[in-house]
């Protein structure tokens, strides 16, 4: 987590030139501009844009199928299990939810009319949540929207006593296993954990410490139902309450 | 409405290399084939389609007057004068086969793979038929990171959907 992919990419243009001079002078001659990440001839690369103008930009779902489908064959390399392969895509998508959470404060801000007043968390102004309900209501609208175009579709609350720190996420049709089938043996799999890495980094960059993981939970008419399960560390269990004494919403 | 109910009885999906890789029957009370048969019907299909193609014929192309051509020695013409009948349009070798009980619709993709279709005679519109299995074949088969391409198509989102699709048009 600590070297982000931005920082990775800034050196990769910086040390792209490298390879290449250790190569015989007539590679470098035919490869002049090739330093692996392509850079816009006007020197605009995507950090030189406003963050805000791709607000209402969509990206195609086949080329997503597609880069998701190449990120869960990369993850299934050299993998033990299932878990471990959900651990991986997990791991992918914690990153993700750290920097959107960013980006959806940002752009809650820096407009009057947003999109997040409009949502279920009209009532708290854009700050940071505190409290679970809060901060699971941000996941459930804003987050979903902006990830997936429309709201999340049930947020529950463990019925359980002995678990309450667990919520529990439903979205009916994932978009990210729109087109994937897994196969008989992997049933257990599924690869909506890339979505659970996302809400966990959300979280955790909220300072709620979560476990979160998805599960399958098919009916008839959702086939590829998922339930995203939202465990809270215990410190945030004993903070919630004496936030909750305290009347800090 | 038992004619359009009926329209399609199967759909067969080959590989480039003439390996039966789907095989699906979407009438009750077909007669069947055993696992074997398939295959062989597959591979034998594979065949007779790169026999059309390449016995597709070819007319002599007509050359403008020129001194060469004038001289009676080069009576016969050289094998590169003869060319398709219309160049434009690639060869496809078989498209369809017809008997009074049913009607085979072959579509061959530009990779090499070949959907064949069963239908009833009197079915119309089996190419916009053919075209969507196509679709939900790139959608649900290949953008799906489970599928290794060119072995036998496990896909329960393909299945699932290509069933509720010709169940709807029923």
């Amino acid at each position: 987590m600590a070297a982000p992919p931005r920082h990775a990419t800034m050196l990769s243009i910086s040390n792209g030139d490298k390879p290449a001079q250790a190569q015989p002078q007539t590679q470098q001659t035919t490869l002049p501009q090739s330093p692996g990440l392509r850079v816009p001839s006007n020197r605009k690369t995507i950090y030189d844009r406003h963050l805000n103008r791709s607000r209402n930009a969509e990206s195609s779902r086949a080329s997503f199928a597609f880069l998701f489908g190449e990120m869960v064959t990369y993850a299934q390399r050299r993998v033990t299990g299932i878990q471990d392969l959900e651990k991986r895509l997990n791991e992918q998508g914690y990153p993700l939810g750290l920097r959107l959470l960013d980006l959806l404060f940002y752009r809650s801000t820096s407009t009057s009319s947003s999109a997040l007043s409009s949502s279920s968390t009209s009532s708290s102004p854009p700050n940071r949540p505190l409290r679970i309900i809060t901060l699971l209501h941000l996941i459930h609208g804003p987050l979903w929207r902006l990830l997936f175009g429309r709201a999340a579709d049930a947020l529950e609350h463990s019925v359980s006593p002995d678990t309450p720190n667990e919520y529990m996420i439903t979205d009916n049709d994932p978009l990210v296993n729109t087109y994937i089938s897994v196969p008989r043996e992997m049933s257990m799999l599924n690869c909506a954990a890339f979505v659970a890495g996302i809400i966990e980094g959300v979280c955790d960059g909220c300072g709620f410490e979560t476990k979160v993981s998805a599960h399958n939970q098919p009916t008839d008419l959702w086939p590829s139902r998922t339930v995203f399960l939202v465990r809270f560390g215990d410190a945030v269990m004993e903070r919630e309450k004496v936030l909750e004494r305290s009347g800090v919403k | 409405m038992p004619s359009t109910d009926r329209g399609v009885f199967s759909l067969i999906i080959i590989n480039k290399a003439g390996g039966l890789i789907y095989q699906r029957e979407f009438q009750a009370g077909l007669h069947k084939l055993s696992t074997n048969d398939y295959l062989v019907l597959a591979g034998t299909f594979h065949g007779v389609h790169a026999i059309t193609r390449s016995i597709t014929p070819k007319i002599p192309s007509v050359q403008p007057p020129s001194p060469a051509t004038s001289s009676p020695s080069t009576t016969a013409p050289a094998a590169s004068s003869y060319s398709y009948p219309n160049p434009g349009v690639p060869v496809t070798g078989l498209d369809y086969l017809e008997t009074d009980k049913f009607r085979l619709t072959c579509f061959q993709t530009l990779t090499g793979t070949k959907f064949l279709l069963f239908t009833d005679p009197l079915t119309g519109n089996v190419d916009t038929i053919v075209q969507k299995i196509y679709e939900l074949y790139a959608d649900f088969v290949m953008k799906n990171p489970f599928y290794q391409i060119e072995m036998p198509v496990r896909c329960e989102a393909f299945d699932r959907h290509l069933g509720a699709w010709l169940r709807g048009r029923a």
